[in-house]
């Protein structure tokens, strides 16, 4: 896992609601598939996501195979103080990516 | 907004789609039956009802290795019948479950859009369950003319 694209408002207004838009680079390997030798390909999918802003949780979400290759996700977070918000994505092969974002309250 | 006559239309031409072809196919697949049983397991003891939510997903998919999908859900963040998660289920997929998505308080609206898998023409569902344990759904039967590959 390496390419994440984040885009959220580089500023906001206190209480403001702010669209978040998250695509990240993976095959999302749903394990239906079988390969040309017949042999199943096994499954290999990001799981969970996870984004916090200064590290509370704001959204969870859990991926099953029905979520296409390179999951995107667009969902809203509550802009109420200046920081970092942190996405964090977790596969079946134990392997984390996470990436943050700088945001202004004002 | 979609119109309701080019709903019908599209249903009625699936319809009639399905009736000039044989049935001859049974792969793996989930059945409607494994969909409500995972409804009624996620509301427990609560009550499942149709409405507050709007599932948007294309009545005519095109690929369905790639389907934007987004759900709105018309209750608040906060207080007792605030939304605690969002659920999505496709019926004939391999495996029903699609994705969940758990809100908290600094969420900022009960709405989320992804892109998902279909397997074939069949019925998605979208159950949103609220903090006071009541579920609402809404579903919409759609047709897909690509399928997502399992070869």
């Amino acid at each position: 896992m390496a390419n994440a694209l984040i885009n959220l408002p580089k500023r906001a207004k206190k209480g403001e609601t702010v669209e978040i838009k998250v695509l990240i680079s993976h095959p999302m390997e749903s394990g239906q598939r079988r390969d040309a030798m017949g042999k199943a390909i096994p499954r290999d999918i990001i799981h969970t996501f996870v984004c916090a802003w200064n590290g509370e949780e704001v959204m969870r979400a859990e991926f099953h195979p029905a979520i296409a290759a390179n999951p995107f996700l667009s969902f809203f977070a509550v802009a109420e103080a200046s920081g970092t918000v942190t996405m964090t994505w977790t596969d079946d092969q134990g392997a984390t990516h996470s990436q943050s974002a700088e945001i202004v309250v004002e | 907004m979609i119109l309701p006559r080019r709903r019908f239309l599209l249903l009625a031409a699936g319809t009639a789609g399905a009736a000039l072809v044989p049935v001859s196919f049974a792969p793996a697949r989930a059945e409607a039956d494994e969909v409500a049983a995972l409804i009624r397991e996620l509301a427990g003891e609560g009550t499942v009802k149709a409405g507050k939510v709007k599932l948007d997903v294309p009545l005519l998919v095109e690929n369905g290795n790639t389907v934007a999908t987004s759900v709105v859900v018309d209750a608040p963040l906060t207080g007792p019948g605030r939304v605690a998660s969002i659920h999505i289920f496709a019926d004939r997929n391999p495996l029903p479950k699609v994705a969940a998505f758990h809100f908290g308080p600094r969420s900022g609206r009960p709405q989320v859009a992804t892109r998902i898998r279909l397997v074939t023409s069949q019925t998605v569902t979208a159950v949103a369950r609220l903090a006071d344990g009541s579920c609402w759904k809404d579903e919409v039967e759609l047709l897909v003319t690509l399928a997502a590959c399992l070869e």
